[in-house]
């Protein structure tokens, strides 16, 4: 019988750790399915962060690093430095890289460090029990933010693609949703160029992807992909918001 | 090879680069600046990377990553720099990767004040981070022990996969005295744990602190412990002077060793008989040094640039079996001789 | 022998470059040596000073407190604020040029350098603080002149090299204001 689907050699055999329809599942498998087809595996070395992707190591099927919470850029610089001819990731979500993390996501852009960070944006902090992140929408209930997000008590989100975009070392941005077979399609696509970018050694990439968290926004699978395209792509737009000249 | 004139800092750096230290990453604070100075002026000569962060717990968690890549690595700071260092010191303790951190420390607490002080014994010995950890932590008293304990301190941060802290003041930071490098081999230590990639060859190396199932986690600090008793058994430095006839013996550490065994000149020429326990480890802490003491010694008096931390070492070796008194400074103020002899008379009640 | 020496003066003096000279040459000789500078703010625009052991033996305690041999004052601030340092018989030096003031105390001895007006003389006024060290020297002798001189080629390389005939005739001058009974 021929084959038609295979699981990727990106990934370990270990079960994921995520909630039913988070869609967690999905971006791991872009990743890992990149790394597979850029024939990365041997050499990549990635960095987890704290959150519900904290056990990332256990499922990326490569050497990994679990950093402190914010922490991974700087880490990831400090593995980079080391071995500058090893494709060196992050895979973050949107407390760790967003708030604890603003300080070193903004310097690995400003020092333009060859690595490629996946951040995960579900508007809301995951593991921790659904509390209100620099990323939740106004008006989105939090476990912080019982009444809603108020911007005028928190602020308005934080758009992290268009404010790193500014940054000169910044190469590749590019936002992208998993909330659709064509979205995931895109979603695959820059992520590997961001990998692809940071091989020719042009500076770092960002791919920041909308993901949900049924779980925590009170929704069921379904209902959640359906919130995401409603809600949070007219706040964080998709697209891509740079990308290295002889590309364009 | 020659004696060369070299300000402490400066020769911290090059002991650390004759030890097989390539990589640097740190963050400007005073008064530890010609540390990374002279690292982002030597390192590029050998191949090495200096990179200067945006903060200290950025450069902390570069040193995480490096270690993490099986190279040797370290970082300086000073006392609310090694603060914000702490997490990361943590991390790597937990994740039992190699490192070497100096702190050439300054008064606090907070912004406090950049003149020399010991205020960091506790944050350096209890593990200031979160978590049941110990890492050794050399205190050098002069810029040639400098040298030769940086060296020491790469060997001892490899052989057992830890964190290790070299905590000079600013005294030893700042001032320049002779020192000869010794050329040593640096000791060899596989690294299997390493990661630089599978290679197709291996289970991929992952460096994780951690353990979310308690037996595990329990499992792994017991493993450290033993790691800790394995440090306390080898690896305790000590300087002991004047012992045998002391009536009071001192400990101190550091500098102000060096401005006691001036006070035990003073006193020896009045006739008082005084010693000296200078732990060169902080941790581990020389306890067995305290066993040499004879039955003439009628109490002990810790001196330190600080309201007094270190005597809670001193009480805990002591155990109860004599007075353990205190003479201090701290705050940038700095023990005199005269000081220190006119503590050990009015425990000897002869002022 | 134990020489305690504070050099002190203002930023730009070049007081922390005499107490390396000496730490230097008392090094090349085998002696012991430290060198303790002040350091932080206080060396933007204030007073700089540093502390110089040279000893036959090892050396205790790098800092000088009420124990210095001697002082060697650049301007007025460190005359007042080291005078007391100084040990009973030990030796204060005082740049006359900018120090109207006498040493107050009668258990040390005092001599006057004119380091500034000698060093315009000598068309630097840079060379001030060599002119201090010749005279300190003369005084004192801590280490050999020669070890000084053999300093000068050790630091002084490349371009600066064309320094060192003017710098030697600022220790020379220097020393003729010492006149010993």
């Amino acid at each position: 019988m021929a084959v038609v689907f295979q699981k990727t050699k990106g990934l370990t055999d270990k079960p994921f750790s995520y909630c039913p329809g988070c869609t967690h599942g999905i971006i791991h498998r872009l990743v890992a399915e990149s790394l597979e087809e850029l024939g990365l595996l041997d050499e990549v070395i990635g960095v987890a962060p704290v959150g519900c992707s904290v056990f990332a190591y256990e499922f990326f099927n490569c050497d990994m690093h679990e950093a402190a919470h914010g922490r991974a850029p700087a880490v990831a610089t400090g593995i980079k430095r080391v071995y500058p001819d090893h494709p060196v990731f992050t895979y973050q979500g949107d407390g760790d890289l967003a708030s604890i993390g603003t300080a070193e996501i903004v310097h690995v852009a400003h020092r333009g460090e060859k690595i490629t960070t996946i951040f995960v944006n579900n508007a809301i902090y995951g593991m921790t029990g659904g509390q209100m992140a620099p990323t939740t929408l106004v008006g989105q209930k939090a476990t912080t933010a019982p009444y809603g997000r108020d911007a005028a008590h928190c602020g308005n989100p934080l758009r992290v693609s268009e404010m790193l975009a500014t940054i000169e070392g910044a190469v590749f941005v590019e936002r992208v949703a998993v909330n659709t077979p064509a979205n995931i399609r895109k979603a695959k696509k820059a992520i590997k160029k961001a990998f692809e970018v940071q091989l020719q050694g042009l500076g770092f990439g960002i791919v920041e992807v909308l993901s949900t968290c049924p779980t925590n926004w009170g929704l069921t699978p379904v209902e959640s992909l359906e919130w995401l395209e409603k809600n949070m792509i007219p706040y964080y737009p998709l697209g891509n918001f740079k990308s290295p000249k002889e590309e364009k | 090879m020659a004696k060369v004139l070299m300000k402490g800092n400066e020769a911290i750096g090059a002991a650390a680069i004759k030890a097989g230290c390539k990589y640097f990453f740190g963050y400007p604070i005073t008064p530890q600046n010609e540390i990374p100075e002279y690292m982002s002026r030597e390192l590029p000569k050998v191949g090495g990377v200096f990179l200067q962060a945006e903060s200290e717990v950025a450069a902390i968690n570069m040193v995480y990553g490096a270690a993490g890549c099986g190279v040797r690595v370290m970082t300086s700071s000073s006392s609310p720099g090694i603060a914000l260092k702490q997490e990361g010191i943590s991390y790597i303790a937990g994740a039992e990767l190699p490192c070497v951190i100096v702190n050439i420390s300054r008064g606090g607490p907070g912004l406090g004040s950049i003149q020399p002080a010991q205020s960091d014994y506790y944050q350096s010995t209890r593990g200031g981070g979160n978590g049941d950890y110990f890492h050794p932590v050399y205190a050098p008293a002069s810029i040639q022990e400098s040298v030769d304990l940086m060296q020491e301190a790469f060997d001892v941060a490899d052989r057992y996969r830890t964190p290790v802290m070299v905590l000079g003041d600013g005294m030893i930071g700042q001032m320049m005295e002779p020192v000869e490098f010794f050329e040593r081999e640096a000791e060899k230590t596989e690294k299997p744990w390493a990661t630089n990639g599978t290679k197709g060859k291996r289970k991929p190396n992952i460096i994780n602190s951690l353990f979310i199932d308690p037996q595990a986690l329990e499992d792994h600090n017991h493993r450290l412990e033993e790691k800790f008793e394995l440090m306390k058994k080898n690896e305790v430095r000590v300087e002991t002077f004047n012992l045998e006839d002391a009536e009071v013996v001192c400990v101190a550490y550091g500098t102000t060793a060096r401005i006691v065994k001036n006070a035990i000149e003073i006193c020896k020429n009045e006739g008082i008989q005084v010693g000296l326990i200078r732990p060169i480890t902080l941790w581990p802490f020389p306890e067995a040094a305290f066993e040499e003491v004879s039955d003439k010694t009628k109490a002990y008096l810790s001196v330190e640039m600080s309201m007094g931390q270190m005597i809670d070492d001193v009480k805990i070796a002591v155990a109860g079996e004599r007075p353990v008194e205190f003479y201090g400074r701290s705050g940038g103020m700095i023990p005199t001789p005269e000081g220190v002899v006119g503590k050990i008379k009015s425990i000897l009640g002869r002022e | 022998m134990q020489e305690r020496a504070i050099f002190a003066g203002f930023g730009g003096q070049g007081v922390m470059s005499m107490g390396k000279l000496l730490t230097y040459a008392g090094m090349i000789e085998g002696k012991e040596v430290s060198w303790l500078p002040s350091y932080g703010p206080e060396m933007r625009g204030g007073t700089a000073n540093c502390h110089v052991t040279v000893s036959d033996a090892p050396i205790g305690s790098p800092i000088i407190t009420n124990d210095a041999t001697c002082l060697i004052a650049m301007n007025l601030p460190s005359l007042l604020k080291f005078e007391s340092d100084v040990v009973a018989g030990g030796i204060i030096f005082v740049n006359s040029s900018l120090i109207d003031n006498k040493v107050s105390r009668d258990d040390v001895h005092a001599y006057y350098v004119p380091a500034n007006e000698i060093a315009n003389e000598l068309g630097n006024l840079k060379v001030a603080n060599m002119v201090m060290l010749g005279a300190y020297l003369k005084a004192m002798h801590p280490v050999k002149e020669g070890s000084v001189i053999e300093t000068f080629h050790k630091l002084f390389t490349g371009a600066k090299e064309k320094l060192i005939p003017m710098n030697e005739e600022a220790l020379k001058r220097g020393a003729d204001c010492i006149v010993i009974a």
